[in-house]
C-alpha cells in the first residue's frame, strides 16, 4: 500500500511537468524543422577580447535569468498564500535603483562595495516585500489587491530615489556580472539562476519549509491547528521572493550598466505568474514544484526568441504569445485532462483485450 | 425556532465599505473646492471628470461584477485598446456613405469585439475551469498584439459623421456659470459620460434585482452553498465574463468618442485602475460583496485625485502613481479592519452560526476549490 501511494506520488509529479516538457519539446522539434541553425553555437571575442559562446539557446538561458529566479520565488508566494505577487517588477526597479546609488556613493567599485550594494538590495527588497507579506499574512488580503499597491507605486519611488537622471555603472566588475566573467564564455546571469536554485534547493533539503509551505497552501487552518503559525510561513515565503527580487534587479541593472525606470523588469511580474502556472502549479496555492516554473520560464524566452527569430515584430510578439499560452493552459485544464483519459482508458479497452487473445 | 434568514448580510456589509467611499470622496472634492477654487467651484469639473474618465467608469462596473462572481478580468483594458483601434480603422477605410448606418456598425464591431473576448475568456473559465487569472492575462496580451498587428502606428478618425459625435454634448444651462462678459456658460456633459452613468445605474439595477444578479452575489460568496441551491454556477460565471467583455467593448466606443483616436498604448494600465476603483469601491476580491454605485465613486476618487495632481505643479505621472497606491493601501486596510471588527462581533454574538461568520475568514483563493 505505502510502495502504491509512493508511486502515485511520482506519477503525480511527472503528470505536472508533462504538460511544460511537451510543450518545450514541441518548442525544440519546431524550430529543428523550422530551422536547425537556431540551434548553432559559436565561440566568439567580446570588445574586451575575451571568448563568448553566442547563439540563441545561450542568449534563450541568459535572458530567462531574472525570469526564472523571480519565477522561484514567485512559486513559493503561490504555493503559500493562493496567490500572486504582482509587484515584483516594481520592487526589482527599487532594488536596482539602490544598487546603483550605493555604488555611486563610494569613490571607486570593487568587490567589496558591490557586495555591500548587494546586501543594501537585499535588505530594501525584503523590507518592501514584508510590507507587501504583513498585508498579506496579518490583515488576510488578497495577495494581488495587497501587491497591486506596490504594483502602482514601486516606479515611482525607484524615481523618487534616484531622480531623473539615469546614472551610468561603468566598471569591469559590474560587465562581469552582467554579461561574461573574463575566461569564463557562458553568460554570468546562468550562474546567477544556478546558485539561487541551489540555495532554494539547500533550504527544501535542510529544513522543513516545503513541508510547511505546502501545508499552510493547501489548508490553512488545518496548518494553524498543526502548530505551524501561517504568518510565519507566509512572511517566509515574501522575504524569500524579496532575495529573489533583489538578484534579478542587480542582473538585470548589471546587465544594462545603468538602471532604467521604464524598462527594467518591466512586465516581468505577468511572465512570472505565466511561469509559475505553465509549471503545472496551482495558482490557488498547495503543492508546488519550483523546477516546473523554472521550465515555464525558459518555455516563455523560447516562444519570445523563436518569434523574434521568425521575424515577427517585437510589439506583435504578445499575440502569439497569448496563442501558445491558451493552447498550453487548455491543456492541461482538469476537464481536458479528464476527457483525455478517458479516451485513453477506452481506447485501451479497445487494445487489451485484443492483446489478451493472442 | 427558525430564525428569519438575513439575506442581505453581504450587502450591509458593501453599504458600509461604500458610505465611507462615498463620504471620502465628498471630503476630498470639498477641500479641492476650498483650497484649490477655480475650476472646482463649477459644475462643469464635476462633469468633466466624468467626461475624461466615462470608459474607465465602464470598465469598473466591468470588474465589479466579476469580482462579485469571486473571479478576476485583467483584460478589459487590452480589449479597450483593440476595440479603439478596430473603430478608427473602420471608421476610416469603411466605404459605407451613411453616416448614421456606418456609425452604428461601428458600435456593433465595437460590441461584437468585446462580446468575443467575453464569450472566449467565459467559456475557457467556466466550462474548461482554468485559472481566470492566467486565462484574462492571456487575453489582454492577445488584445494588445491584435492592437499593433492591426496597425503600430497610431490611427486618428477622419470620419465627418463620427467627429460630430465627438463634440456632440448634453447642455445643462441652469448647472452653468456666468463668464466675465455677462454670457452663461452652460454645463456640458458628453455623451459617453451619459452612457457611464446609464450603465452604472443599470448594472446596479442587474445586479439587485435581476435573478443573473442575485446568482452573481450567491456564486462569489459561496461557490458551493450556491451549486446546493440549484444555482447553475457555471452558466453564471460565464454570463459573469460575457457582461464584463460586453461592458469594456462598449468602454473601447466610449473611450473612441472622448479622445478620436487609435493607438498601441490606449488604457494602457487602465484594468489595474478600474480594480483599485473597484476595492476603493468596496468591492472584495473575495467575492459574494460589492456594490457597482461604491465603484462609480471609487472611480471617481481616482479621477479627483488625478484632477488635483494636474492642477497643481507636481510631477504629473509619478506623484500620480503615488498618490493611487497610497489611497488604494488606505482603503485596502480600512477594508480589512472593518470586516474583521465586524465579524468577530458576530462570530461573538449568539445564536450566530459558525458557518455564517466562517466564510467571510476563510482565506480567499484566486483558483476556486472544485467540488469534483
Amino acid at each position: 500500500m505505502k510502495q502504491k501511494t509512493r508511486a502515485d506520488k511520482r506519477k503525480g509529479a511527472l503528470g505536472q511537468l508533462m504538460i511544460p516538457l511537451i510543450a518545450l519539446g514541441i518548442l525544440l522539434l519546431f524550430n529543428l524543422i523550422r530551422d536547425p541553425r537556431f540551434y548553432a553555437i559559436s565561440v566568439a571575442t567580446n570588445n574586451s577580447g575575451n571568448p563568448v559562446l553566442t547563439g540563441n539557446l545561450i542568449s534563450i538561458i541568459d535572458s530567462a535569468s531574472e525570469l526564472a529566479i523571480i519565477a522561484m520565488g514567485m512559486t513559493l508566494v503561490t504555493a503559500a498564500c493562493g496567490g500572486q505577487d504582482i509587484s515584483v517588477g516594481a520592487v526589482g526597479t527599487i532594488s536596482g535603483t539602490i544598487f546603483v546609488k550605493v555604488l555611486k556613493a563610494f569613490p571607486a567599485i570593487n568587490i567589496g562595495t558591490v557586495l555591500l550594494a548587494a546586501l543594501a538590495c537585499c535588505l530594501v527588497t525584503i523590507l518592501f516585500m514584508s510590507f507587501n507579506g504583513t498585508l498579506v499574512s496579518v490583515f488576510r488580503i488578497q495577495p494581488m489587491i495587497a501587491t497591486l499597491i506596490l504594483f502602482s507605486c514601486g516606479r515611482s519611488i525607484a524615481y523618487w530615489i534616484v531622480g531623473s537622471a539615469t546614472p551610468q555603472i561603468d566598471s569591469p566588475i559590474i560587465s562581469a556580472m552582467g554579461m561574461t566573467i573574463p575566461g569564463i564564455p557562458i553568460p554570468t546571469p546562468v550562474f546567477g539562476v544556478l546558485l539561487v536554485g541551489l540555495l532554494l534547493a539547500a533550504v527544501f533539503r535542510f529544513t522543513t519549509l516545503r513541508l510547511y509551505t505546502e501545508t499552510v497552501g493547501v489548508n490553512e487552518g488545518a496548518a494553524r491547528l498543526n502548530g505551524i503559525n501561517p504568518v510565519l510561513v507566509k512572511m517566509g515565503s515574501f522575504v524569500i521572493l524579496g532575495i529573489c527580487v533583489a538578484a534579478a534587479g542587480i542582473i538585470g541593472t548589471s546587465r544594462m550598466g545603468q538602471v532604467s525606470l521604464k524598462t527594467l523588469l518591466v512586465d516581468i511580474e505577468m511572465d512570472a505568474i505565466l511561469a509559475v502556472a505553465i509549471g503545472g502549479n496551482s495558482l490557488g496555492g498547495g503543492r508546488f514544484r519550483i523546477i516546473g516554473s523554472v521550465l515555464g520560464a525558459y518555455i516563455i524566452q523560447m516562444l519570445t526568441t523563436t518569434l523574434l527569430a521568425m521575424r515577427v515584430d517585437p510589439v506583435d510578439i504578445k499575440a502569439y504569445k497569448a496563442v501558445v499560452i491558451i493552447v498550453i493552459v487548455v491543456a492541461g485544464s482538469p476537464v481536458v485532462k479528464r476527457e483525455l483519459v478517458r479516451l485513453w482508458s477506452l481506447l485501451r479497452q479497445r487494445v487489451l483485450p485484443a492483446k489478451g487473445v493472442k | 425556532m427558525v430564525r428569519p434568514v438575513k439575506r442581505r448580510e453581504p450587502l450591509t456589509d458593501a453599504q458600509l465599505l461604500m458610505t465611507i467611499t462615498i463620504g471620502i470622496f465628498a471630503v476630498m472634492y470639498g477641500a479641492a473646492m476650498i483650497f484649490m477654487g477655480g475650476g472646482f467651484l463649477r459644475t462643469q469639473q464635476l462633469f468633466d471628470l466624468l467626461n475624461d474618465n466615462a470608459a474607465l467608469i465602464i470598465i469598473s462596473c466591468a470588474l465589479t461584477i466579476v469580482m462579485i462572481g469571486g473571479g478576476i478580468n485583467i483584460s478589459v483594458g487590452g480589449v479597450i485598446g483593440l476595440t479603439v483601434m478596430a473603430c478608427a480603422l473602420y471608421l476610416n477605410g469603411s466605404g459605407i456613405q451613411n453616416d448614421v448606418l456606418c456609425i452604428i456598425v461601428t458600435f456593433l464591431l465595437a460590441i461584437g469585439i468585446g462580446l468575443a473576448f467575453g464569450l472566449f475568456q467565459g467559456f475557457l473559465i467556466s466550462y474548461l475551469d482554468i485559472q481566470p487569472f492566467i486565462v484574462t492575462l492571456a487575453g489582454m496580451f492577445l488584445s494588445r498584439g491584435l492592437t499593433t498587428i492591426l496597425s503600430a502606428n497610431p490611427v486618428k478618425v477622419t470620419h465627418a459623421g463620427f467627429q460630430a459625435l465627438v463634440k456632440a454634448r448634453a447642455a445643462f444651462p441652469f448647472l452653468g456659470y456666468t463668464a466675465k462678459n455677462g454670457n452663461l456658460i452652460a454645463a456640458k456633459l458628453e455623451i459617453g459620460a451619459i452612457v457611464a452613468l446609464c450603465v452604472v445605474v443599470l448594472v446596479y439595477l442587474m445586479l439587485r434585482f435581476t435573478r443573473l444578479g442575485r446568482h452573481i452575489y450567491a456564486l462569489g460568496g459561496n461557490q458551493q452553498s450556491a451549486l446546493m441551491l440549484g444555482i447553475n454556477v457555471k452558466r453564471t460565471r460565464f454570463m459573469s465574463y460575457v457582461l464584463s467583455g460586453l461592458l469594456s467593448g462598449l468602454a473601447g466606443f466610449v473611450f473612441l468618442m472622448h479622445k478620436p483616436a487609435g493607438n498601441a498604448s490606449v488604457a494602457m494600465r487602465s484594468e489595474m485602475d478600474a480594480i483599485a476603483a473597484s476595492i476603493i469601491g468596496g468591492t472584495l476580491l473575495t467575492g459574494g460583496v460589492g456594490n457597482v454605485i461604491g465603484t462609480f465613486f471609487g472611480a471617481m476618487i481616482l479621477a479627483t485625485i488625478q484632477k488635483i495632481i494636474a492642477l497643481s505643479s507636481l510631477n504629473e505621472s509619478w506623484w500620480q502613481e503615488m498618490a493611487n497606491g497610497a489611497m488604494l493601501g488606505l482603503f485596502i486596510l480600512l477594508q480589512s479592519v472593518i470586516l474583521s471588527s465586524r465579524s468577530k462581533h458576530k462570530k461573538t454574538a449568539p445564536n450566530s452560526a459558525a458557518g455564517r461568520g466562517g466564510w467571510r475568514t476563510i482565506r480567499p483563493r484566486m483558483g476556486r476549490r472544485r467540488g469534483q
